[in-house]
């Protein structure tokens, strides 16, 4: 077998030995094929979004209650969070230990932040009026944010995990691959935020009351 | 190159997570069978639980056919007659098409692109475990008395708290989602699979049309599963935590659920079908000594159809009044995806077209097929007509037509794969003349079953209804149909029949039994748990049938394969430089005493199965009862902690003798 290899062998850019059909590493096409499935997961509810778009009954309506200000800031921790990301893969890679650690606890603490900021405006819009339960928005709004926020957590844990083992030297160069799977993962959340950003802030963030619903009047639910 | 990597083979050891149990070792006993990450044996799992499954969902399309032979019958009450149509629905897509097909994927995919074993074997048990405990969860609504009657679809508000308030649908609704991660997930592990762990020389057009078919398949599952979770997660907190989806008091829409639920719906029945497809393109040519007629063509067809499967789901919802502009778009779309099936069909004719054929219970199950198939294709393909479609929709001739389909073509295709691989999988033969026995009376069951059904469905006779008034004139019709269906069921006794009485007699099949093109042919009946002892280099489509027929070469393949670049296999090498500890397909210990040499196969795990019951209690535990969810989190954990920090592999004692 020693001979056969020594004929197909394929090498990576980084130097590593590579043993598949297509060059690729087994879990690095994995982590690809789940990030199409994710992709259909996502769409799906930000298309169950744009349906019930302006059909709200009752309010509060998208313009009573979205703040856009705050959640661009969110936005902006979260896209640096990628850039965290990418720092960290390219440390790690080089074989730099305390920068590739230091990195990804940097992808961890901005991923947190995004997460309070989350959890601010679930327990704001809550506070004036609000809840999954409340019409077609709530509802909508708060299952496909919470689903993108339980990916967030997700990947915190995940890159915290990681971090760990950078720290105890079990996550090093020769396996950075691990790490690079968690940062297409990151990155996939990521840009599904910038889609999810955009639908529900930047598009329907005026809407008000539909023609033959009620106007909201807060502090009256 | 067999130096191994001191630094990445002992570190991960320090970490290991506290076992509870030791690392399972016995190829025997029950233990093995839970812990085992082969994928022969995952597929016999796959294979007996479903069949079992199309047992019941047999029993209870018996007991409609009883309930429907008499006008006015009274044998069973509307709502259990909704309990039962919904119940089989859902038992014979979810619990018996799909798990079958994914035991042939298991069996075959790595036995025909020459690998040892799946990308990820451990993620291979635990689609196979997750399943089984999604359909036990499912079924366990009958002991409660509670079982789904929204129907297979389950459309939205009619299975919504406020007009369906008992839990039947909230097990429905949680068992489908177990049973979805169990599909994605065999999905992902098969595109990998295939993509990556192809013997040297195995380009893509030289893979086995089964194979192929598996693939795109396997790209469905990943792409459509999906959207049935968010379907189900919709539906899911509407009815447990009370938010408004498809609360039509609150605005929520009910043609939103058909559109998700069909955007999911009709590539599913893509994924029921195209490994039949798959199935019969490989019997066709053994049994015709002839190569598959336009091979290439019929790749691209079954992708196409996988592609076009997407743009055809309101066809299904042709009533529901889209407007002329959506209907009509729908109408092109659904006759268009009619083509790349008449491909396939003519390519399977031009198959047996001069060959010699023989006509062995597996090829009689395959001509079965085509034939049953194009019926029901037939009778599909007039319902993209919308004027027609209204006239039949929710009729028994829909009923009729899917049963062609799916009765017709997907189990039919997989007895015909049964009775093909069985020698392969067991080493014995199947009898034939029980097996013939089997077959005709399937067929004719089966005809006299759903033939009626067409005219009773274009008289108006509708679905779903338990029973109808005496002067309909529908009695005669409805008896031969019931008495088909009871035929049928005992043709399927005649094959329970046939595996005992052939396990009984144990004609021995040699490895080679039907003269096999393909490469699970080419190695031992049964295969050893290393499938090959030396990886093959593949030259040919067809390899093992030129390996034998070395003089055919130059007659079918003149001047195709000079000089071809080998592609490197994911299976072919004894280590993994990348990332030993985690990776799940190599490594660095030896596969048995005396035999496989030195071939790396991964031990046994049991956190595989320790996931799947975690991730199915706390399904259960959803539906509200809190200390059951801690409970299920807590052994979820313990399994995915375990499992990440377990090696693929233990460190070979000292001593062990190492083969390389």
């Amino acid at each position: 077998m020693a001979s056969a290899s020594a004929t197909y062998e394929i090498k990576s850019e980084h130097g590593e030995v590579i043993n598949t059909s297509t060059g690729l590493s087994n879990k690095k096409l994995l982590m690809w094929a789940f990030l199409g499935s994710d992709v259909m997961f996502f769409g799906s509810f930000i298309a169950t979004f744009l349906v019930y778009r302006n059909r709200s009954l009752v309010g509060p309506y998208p313009a009573d209650i979205l703040d856009i200000p705050i959640t661009s800031v969110s936005t902006f921790v979260l896209l640096m969070s990628s850039l965290a990301m990418v720092l960290a893969l390219s440390y790690v890679q080089e074989g730099r230990k305390k920068l590739g650690t230091l990195w990804i606890f940097a992808v961890v603490v901005l991923g947190a932040i995004f997460l309070l900021f989350q959890v601010y405006e679930f327990n704001h819009f809550a506070k004036v009026g609000l809840t999954p339960r409340t019409n077609l928005f709530g509802t909508t709004f708060f299952i496909l944010t919470g689903l993108h926020g339980a990916h967030v957590t997700l990947g915190v844990l995940w890159l915290m995990f990681l971090g760990f083992g950078s720290i105890k030297g079990t996550l090093r160069a020769d396996n950075a691959i691990d790490l690079e799977l968690a940062g297409l993962y990151w990155h996939f959340v990521d840009i599904v935020w910038i889609v999810i950003f955009t639908v529900i802030y930047l598009i329907s963030a005026r809407d008000v009351a539909p023609p033959g619903s009620v106007p909201w009047v807060p502090g009256a639910h | 190159m067999q130096t191994t990597h001191p630094g990445v083979g002992s570190e991960p050891i320090s970490m290991r997570f506290p076992r509870i149990f030791p690392r399972p070792k016995s190829d025997y006993g029950i233990w093995s069978w839970i812990s085992t990450v082969d994928h022969k044996r995952i597929g016999t799992l796959y294979a007996v639980t479903s069949f079992l499954w199309f047992l019941v969902g047999g029993i209870e399309a018996l007991i409609m056919r009883l309930q429907l032979s008499q006008a006015d019958n009274t044998l069973v009450d509307p709502e259990l007659f909704n309990q039962l149509f919904t119940m089989h629905g859902t038992t014979m897509v979810f619990l018996v098409v799909m798990p079958l097909s994914a035991a042939f994927f298991n069996w075959l995919v790595p036995l025909q692109i020459g690998a040892r074993d799946v990308a990820f074997p451990r993620l291979n048990a635990l689609s196979y475990w997750i399943f089984l405990f999604g359909s036990l969860f499912l079924n366990f609504s009958w002991f409660v008395g509670d079982a789904p009657n929204g129907g297979w679809f389950g459309y939205a508000p009619n299975s919504h708290l406020a007009f369906n308030p008992t839990h039947g649908m909230t097990y429905w609704v949680i068992g489908l989602n177990i049973l979805g991660i169990a599909s994605i997930a065999a999905g992902l592990n098969f595109i990998v699979t295939i993509l990556n762990m192809r013997a040297p020389g195995m380009t893509l057009t030289k893979m086995p049309v089964f194979t192929w078919m598996t693939f795109v398949t396997s790209v469905l599952i990943v792409l459509a599963l999906p959207v049935l979770t968010v379907a189900l997660i919709q539906l899911q907190v509407d009815r447990l935590y009370g938010t408004h989806f498809y609360n039509t008091a609150a605005g929520g829409d009910p043609v939103l659920w058909q559109h998700v639920f069909w955007l999911f719906g009709h590539p599913e029945v893509y994924i029921l079908i195209l490994p039949a497809m798959g199935i019969v393109s490989e019997i066709l040519p053994v049994f015709s000594r002839k190569p598959l007629f336009g091979y290439t063509f019929l790749v691209f067809a079954g992708v196409a159809i996988g592609f076009m499967g997407w743009f055809v789901w309101s066809h299904h919802m042709f009533t529901v009044g889209l407007g002329p502009a959506a209907n009509s778009a729908f109408a092109i779309s659904t006759m268009a995806i009619a083509i790349p099936t008449g491909v396939k069909i003519f390519n399977w004719i031009g198959t047996m077209w001069g060959g010699s054929v023989r006509f062995s219970t597996a090829m009689l199950f395959a001509i079965s097929f085509i034939a049953m198939f194009t019926i029901g294709g037939l009778s599909g393909v007039m319902h993209a007509s919308v004027p027609t479609d209204a006239q039949q929709q929710d009729t028994y001739f829909v009923v009729a037509h899917f049963h062609y389909v799916l009765f017709g073509g997907a189990i039919m295709a997989i007895f015909g794969g049964i009775y093909f691989w069985w020698p392969k999988a067991t080493g014995y033969m199947l009898s034939e003349g029980w097996g013939k026995a089997n077959w005709l009376l399937m067929l004719i069951g089966f005809n006299l079953q759903f033939a009626p059904q067409h005219w009773l469905g274009l008289d108006g006779m509708p679905r779903r209804v338990f029973t109808y008034a005496e002067n309909m004139g529908w009695e005669n019709t409805n008896m031969y149909a019931s008495a088909g269906g009871f035929l049928m069921a005992f043709g399927v006794l005649l094959f329970l029949i046939n595996v005992f009485y052939s396990a009984r007699k144990r004609v021995p099949a040699g490895d080679d039994p039907w003269d096999g093109r393909t490469l699970e042919w080419s190695i031992a009946s049964p295969p050893p748990h290393y499938n090959f002892e030396k990886i093959p280099n593949v030259e040919h489509r067809d390899d093992w049938w030129f390996t034998k027929h070395p003089e055919l070469i130059a007659e079918y393949y003149h001047d195709e394969h000079e000089g071809e670049l080998r592609a490197p296999s994911g299976a072919q090498f004894d280590d993994d430089v990348e990332d030993e500890h985690h990776d799940e397909h190599t490594s660095d210990h030896h596969g048995d005493d005396d035999h496989g040499h030195g071939i790396h196969l991964p031990d046994m795990s049991y956190y595989p199965f320790i996931l799947a019951l975690g991730l199915t209690i706390v399904g259960a535990g959803l539906m509200t009862i809190i200390p059951v969810i801690i409970i299920g989190v807590v052994i979820l954990l313990w399994g995915l902690i375990g499992w990440s920090m377990e090696p693929v592999n233990d460190p070979v004692p000292e001593g062990a003798s190492h083969g390389h």
